[in-house]
């Protein structure tokens, strides 16, 4: 018994991986079959906040810690690989695993307090520290206050990781990104860490009397998940050339970040990828085709798609293709 | 820095928290009554500001004495949303929670959306009101009118709830609190009560709005700040507590106001920040919080 459920996880493990393998090759290739440059943008951008909210899934959907302070990594990555390459002059290359790193650090000085707190209080405890870091990061003059910084362009880079005409550099940098955090994702769902967390966000009293140190747990998922967001932090920053508080540690931003994971399928492989892929479109098009004139309409199709959404689909939208989230013992249906 | 000056500043302070306390009422008798925090509760706000204004275009009735009107059409906006919406999210069998959080978040998108469709960007303010510009003076403390009754009208609002839960419905709705299944063997509709729980905490919500159309500026987004305070609020008092909301409420106007004096108005919100994180590190479940 145990054997066939065991050979029926290995097998569907072992799926997943070729299913990713082969949108990873149709991802590669897209670039190929459109030639729109703004639509080629639009790609890049899909592709950045499918890993940004995969990085956030593996707190949010696996662990089950609701986190809406992610722009606080987001804007550590950012601000940590732009100093380093204007002050000291350090590769974004280097500078955004440095960005990473603090990052998941940041996560965990978070997680520590934090994680003391449950449900509701834990996401408003997150929502009030990215709020605190994004209004303390307006008022501080080392970088820049609410002016912001323009990453200086010394001309087209892989070393430097800097490209103002050419997108396809960018598709592939996104792509590489959201597949590494895929990766990792896939990798946690099949160790040990994995069915870990699984069972805190089942059911933290069962999973406790079955020996899984549950803090423990959570800052791990923390500091993963920080760092993941933090490395997209800094190819956000590379990719548009300047940050500021705003647009960096911004609460919306947090949500943005949440959004695609949630109307995918919270706790999935596919449903961060899936979700971006129709939320930054909608989103980005809406503004574009209506919100210069008439003001608000944009908002209105964004707000009514997440709440049809939401209701329609309430397992996310993975569940068009008959893929639930994975659990633990505690599996419906 | 005089001693009347700081007085000032405090009491101040403490009326704008009976403001804020007002706002968070609303989200801490929804979420108590069953489990759902409303993320859309600026955008309410935000639409009571904006009726208060139109009516106010419309008839020149002073915002003061369009209290009750706006409290009613919230009332009923509060029972619609339940009716069309939130009864819906409570059929869902998986991802309830996450399913509450986006479509009351989509709602707010929608809200705020829809205001810049209408009315467009730009602040907007009510002149000539009974209220404005005057001033209430009292041994050298200098308050301006319309924040003083902001403050009574609250003080109102919360009498008016505590007296509420002593009536028939009151009873329901501590049951319905209780146990939401079994409420239903004693002949209590549990649709009815919730619904008229998210008329009550939307009408509550109104009459800040109204109050604050009296000296705030009005604009689409201007429930995002206040919102963002009440759920700081009702997390800091304990969430489904009312009687937290009313102190946790005065706690932040008068940290907010002090802070703002002492160290950088640039800087007030970081003041109930840090007392916000130091309770709940003390107190995990606010100051008075059962759930």
């Amino acid at each position: 018994m145990a054997g066939a459920v065991r050979g029926t996880l290995v097998a569907r493990r072992r799926r997943e991986l070729w299913l990713g393998i082969v949108v990873l090759v149709v991802l590669a290739a897209l670039p190929f079959g459109v030639g729109n440059a703004y639509l080629r943008g639009l790609i890049v951008l899909t592709l950045l906040y499918a890993g940004l909210s995969q990085a956030w899934n593996i707190l949010g959907g696996y662990c089950g810690q609701i986190s809406l302070g992610h722009a606080l990594y987001f804007g550590i990555g950012a601000y940590t690989s732009t100093l380093l390459f204007t002050r000291l002059g350090i590769s974004p290359l280097l500078g955004m695993f440095a960005g990473g790193g603090l990052a998941g650090f940041a996560a965990f000085l978070v997680g520590l307090p934090c994680f003391r707190l449950s449900g509701h209080y834990y996401a408003i405890a997150t929502l009030v520290i990215g709020m605190m870091a994004a209004l303390l990061a307006a008022n501080w003059d080392f970088i820049n206050a609410a002016q912001g910084i323009t990453i200086p362009f010394h001309g087209e880079s892989w070393a430097n990781l800097a490209f103002r005409t050419a997108i396809l550099p960018f598709h592939y940098v996104m792509l590489a990104y959201a597949a590494l955090i895929w990766f990792v994702a896939w990798l946690i769902e099949g160790s040990r860490w994995g069915f870990f967390w699984r069972a805190v966000k089942d059911d933290v009293a069962a999973a406790r009397s079955l020996g899984v140190s549950i803090y423990p747990s959570k800052l791990a998922a923390a500091a993963i998940s920080g760092a993941a967001t933090g490395i997209g932090g800094a190819l956000y920053a590379q990719y548009i050339g300047f940050i500021d508080p705003d647009s960096t540690l911004d609460l919306s931003l947090s949500v943005l970040i949440a959004l695609p994971a949630v109307v995918g399928g919270i706790g999935t492989l596919w449903g961060p990828l899936l979700g971006a892929a129709v939320l930054i479109p909608v989103q980005q098009l809406s503004v574009a085709w209506l919100g210069s004139a008439a003001g608000g309409i944009d908002l209105m199709v964004y707000g009514a798609l997440i709440m049809a959404l939401a209701l329609a689909r309430p397992e996310g939208l993975v569940s068009f293709f008959h893929i639930r989230a994975s659990r633990g013992a505690t599996g419906h249906g | 820095m005089s001693a009347a000056l700081i007085a000032q500043v405090a009491l101040g302070g403490l009326l704008m928290g009976l403001v804020y306390a007002v706002v968070a009422a609303g989200l801490t008798l929804i979420f108590g009554l069953m489990d759902v925090v409303n993320f859309a509760h600026g955008a309410l706000l935000m639409v009571a500001m904006y009726a208060t204004l139109l009516i106010h275009r419309a008839t020149g009735l002073d915002p003061l004495l369009q209290l009750p009107l706006v409290a009613l059409l919230l009332f009923i906006a509060g029972v619609a949303i339940y009716r069309g919406l939130i009864a819906r999210t409570l059929a869902v069998r998986v991802n309830a929670g996450m399913v509450q959080i986006f479509v009351t978040f989509g709602l707010s998108i929608f809200l705020v959306g829809a205001a810049e469709f209408l009315f467009g960007s730009d602040f907007q303010s009510i002149n000539n009101t009974l209220l404005g510009g005057r001033t209430f003076a009292l041994n050298g403390i200098i308050l301006p009118l319309p924040l003083v009754v902001s403050g009574i009208v609250a003080l109102l609002v919360f009498l008016a709830l505590a007296l509420l839960s002593r009536t028939e419905f009151g009873r329901a709705l501590e049951a319905t609190r209780e146990d939401h299944e079994a409420v239903a063997l004693i002949g209590i509709d549990r649709d009815r009560v919730f619904g008229i729980g998210w008329g009550i905490g939307t009408a509550s919500v109104g009459i800040a709005g109204v109050m604050l159309a009296n000296f705030y500026y009005i604009a689409p987004d201007v429930g995002t700040n206040f919102a963002l305070i009440a759920y700081i609020t009702v997390a800091l008092g304990g969430f489904g507590s009312m009687f937290g909301a009313l102190v946790a409420g005065l706690i932040i106007g008068l940290t907010e106001a002090l802070t703002a004096l002492f160290i950088d108005p640039a800087l007030k919100q970081i003041g109930i920040f840090v007392i916000y994180l130091a309770v709940l590190m003390v107190r995990p479940r606010g100051l008075f919080g059962r759930l």
